[in-house]
């Protein structure tokens, strides 16, 4: 008995395990078979308008790239003070948890939230507004992956600076930042790899455009929104587009992830 | 220059705190001529964009206030749908007869008479649930089952590429299993059970199929943080594979996996574009799983551009009702379960 349970139970995870995987392998299949047909020269030089994609893809680094290159001091930074500056104490550990509480906010509030901030009073969608959605996304996720990071670091290098006389400043910046770097480095990939599929906060806060612009201060060309808006769509070539686009971002959203993973191996070994 | 670095460390640290704090004060501020308008009826009121006439002198006022909730108190918090639309009714035919005596009102010349326009959020939050509440029924089994069979089952050489094939899943951006729900998974579903294309069920599952990556990652990292010595003494004592799971992985990774079952419980809650393309975004209860309706997020989304004015403070209202409930659901997990590491 104990033994047919236990053949039972065991049956009964892989089988859990082979349903679930069905169900991944599904959705990468239908995203390969349907979009590698769309997969064209035209996609990465023409516009939305003129049925490419070249100006949305532009459009959604862009966004995200400004975002991060924002996001990663003032993650980082977040992410030094917590761990070397704060110290366990009551507020830090405050701080921590909220970080945390923002990592897992819905993200469609934040888009409420810029919306209410920036696309109100400016009268309209614009790239700043989805670059400060985006940054909002991303930064509880860098200050994270920066604090993991650097408590990995021995307390023992953190000493041995203090000893031979180097101030905090240098001792954080030059001994333990530069152990931590890989980590930190990882944890800005995963974090783009986050913001760069993100549509929900960017659906009215930099809207999407159909020409090229790289003007942030105007409505920006975003590809998560262009596919949401093309998927919906009932013309056949329209959804084909959006099938293109989504193969294009999931692409883009892996290799990013498996650049983020080669970075703290090579570290690891 | 050391003081100079640890203040703006500080400032990036306290900036965490600022983004929080000014989200729900704007949020508050946006939504306070709807929380004014609607107070804390919105959330059990299930009329959205309806309009109807009221009258302004206070006590009349008053006594209908009264009459609404007496009607929503019969309606209770019930989800079937049946009893829902009779209530509907009842609601309708109520206010004919104020319209009525409204009318009669005017022509002697006394009262004021305004139309307001209803918003009530009761559809989108019990969509809201409800679906999270399916996908969670569906991604648990799947997810324990992809952990346990990750870590205990599988062999070395297996479980590592799939444990990487999980964790890259997880990062799929979920516009993309809501196109998938849209196009292929919504009609295999309307073939088996019948029904619409865009419905409460495949939302529920789509949103399950998406949170099953994420969850089975946490939980499988949970689970790897037995210590082998306590396994071996179980095996050691004769415990089968099942015994041993049952009674001593689980009680050990307990905490780790009921947080992880809330983390995806949160990020299922708040998910917009997985259900936007596969909810159908009507202002209806469900009555069946297969019927369409609404949820937080995807109003948020659909409506959004389009309004301004006192519907627009409704939907900042409603921005804030699902911070709120996220917000609830993050504090649980963090408070109660993943407290110790």
């Amino acid at each position: 008995m104990r033994l047919l349970m236990n053949r039972l139970f065991l049956i009964f995870s892989t089988l859990a395990a082979l349903v679930g995987l069905f169900f991944l392998a599904w959705i990468l299949y239908t995203l390969c078979a349907k979009g590698i047909v769309g997969l064209n020269l035209d996609i990465f030089t023409k516009d939305l308008i003129d049925g490419g994609l070249r100006n949305v893809i532009v459009g959604q680094i862009m966004m995200s790239g400004v975002a991060t290159i924002i996001g990663i001091p003032v993650g980082i930074l977040a992410g030094i003070y917590l761990q070397e500056y704060g110290g366990n104490s009551k507020s830090t550990e405050f701080l921590r948890d909220l970080s945390d509480v923002m990592m897992s906010a819905p993200s469609i509030v934040v888009g409420t939230f810029v919306y209410a901030i920036v696309v109100v009073p400016t009268g309209h969608t614009s790239g700043w507004a989805g670059v400060l959605a985006l940054f909002i996304l991303m930064v509880p996720i860098i200050v994270r992956t920066t604090d993991d990071m650097l408590k990995l670091v021995p307390i023992e290098l953190r000493e041995a600076g203090i000893a031979i006389g180097a101030s905090k400043y240098h001792v954080t910046m030059n001994i333990v930042v530069r152990y931590a770097k890989a980590g930190i480095l990882t944890g800005i990939l995963l974090a783009f790899a986050r913001v760069v599929g993100e549509t929900a906060p960017l659906i009215y806060t930099s809207g999407s455009s159909e020409f090229w612009s790289t003007d942030l201060t105007s409505t920006f060309p975003s590809l998560t929104v262009s596919i949401y808006n093309l998927a919906t769509m009932p013309d056949d070539e329209m959804v084909q587009l959006g099938w293109t686009g989504a193969f294009l971002l999931t692409t883009m959203v892996l290799i990013i992830n498996l650049l983020g993973r080669y970075a703290s191996n090579k570290k690891r070994s | 220059m050391e003081l100079i670095f640890r203040k703006i460390a500080q400032l990036s640290a306290s900036l965490v705190f600022v983004i929080l704090a000014a989200t729900t004060i704007v949020l508050y501020i946006s939504a306070k001529p709807a929380i004014e308008e609607f107070g804390a009826q919105f959330i059990f009121e299930e009329r959205w964009g309806v309009e109807e006439t009221i009258e302004l002198s206070p006590s009349e006022q008053a006594a209908q206030d009264a009459l609404k909730l007496e009607s929503i108190e019969s309606t209770g918090e019930s989800s079937d749908g049946e009893s829902f639309v009779e209530d509907d009714d009842d609601f309708i035919m109520d206010d004919e007869d104020d319209f009525i005596t409204d009318d009669d009102d005017e022509e002697m010349g006394s009262g004021s008479q305004r139309t307001k326009v209803i918003y009530g959020a009761l559809v989108p939050i019990v969509g809201t649930i409800f679906s999270t509440l399916i996908a969670m029924l569906f991604a648990i089994p799947i997810a324990m089952g992809i952990a346990v069979f990750l870590s205990e089952i599988a062999p070395g050489a297996l479980a590592k590429p799939v444990g990487v094939a999980i964790e890259l899943l997880a990062s799929i951006p979920s516009i993309i299993y809501g196109m998938w729900g849209l196009f292929y998974f919504g009609p295999f579903i309307a073939d088996l059970f019948g029904g619409n294309t865009v419905s409460l069920l495949v939302a529920g599952l789509v949103l399950g199929i998406m949170v099953i990556p994420f969850m089975a990652a946490l939980s499988r990292d949970a689970i790897s943080t037995v210590p082998d010595m306590l396994k071996e003494s179980a095996y050691a004592m004769g415990a089968t594979k099942l015994e041993v799971i049952k009674d001593v992985v689980f009680p050990y990774a307990k905490s780790g996996i009921i947080g992880s079952i809330i983390l995806s419980f949160g990020r299922a809650l708040g998910e917009t574009m997985a259900v936007a393309f596969v909810i159908g975004g009507v202002y209806q209860f469900a009555g069946k799983v297969t019927d369409p309706t609404n949820s937080i997020p995807v109003v948020l989304a659909n409506s959004f551009a389009e309004s301004s004015g006192l519907s627009l403070s409704v939907l900042f209202y409603l921005a804030l009702v699902l911070f709120v409930l996220s917000f609830v659901v993050i504090g649980v997990a963090k408070f109660y379960f993943l407290r110790k590491k």
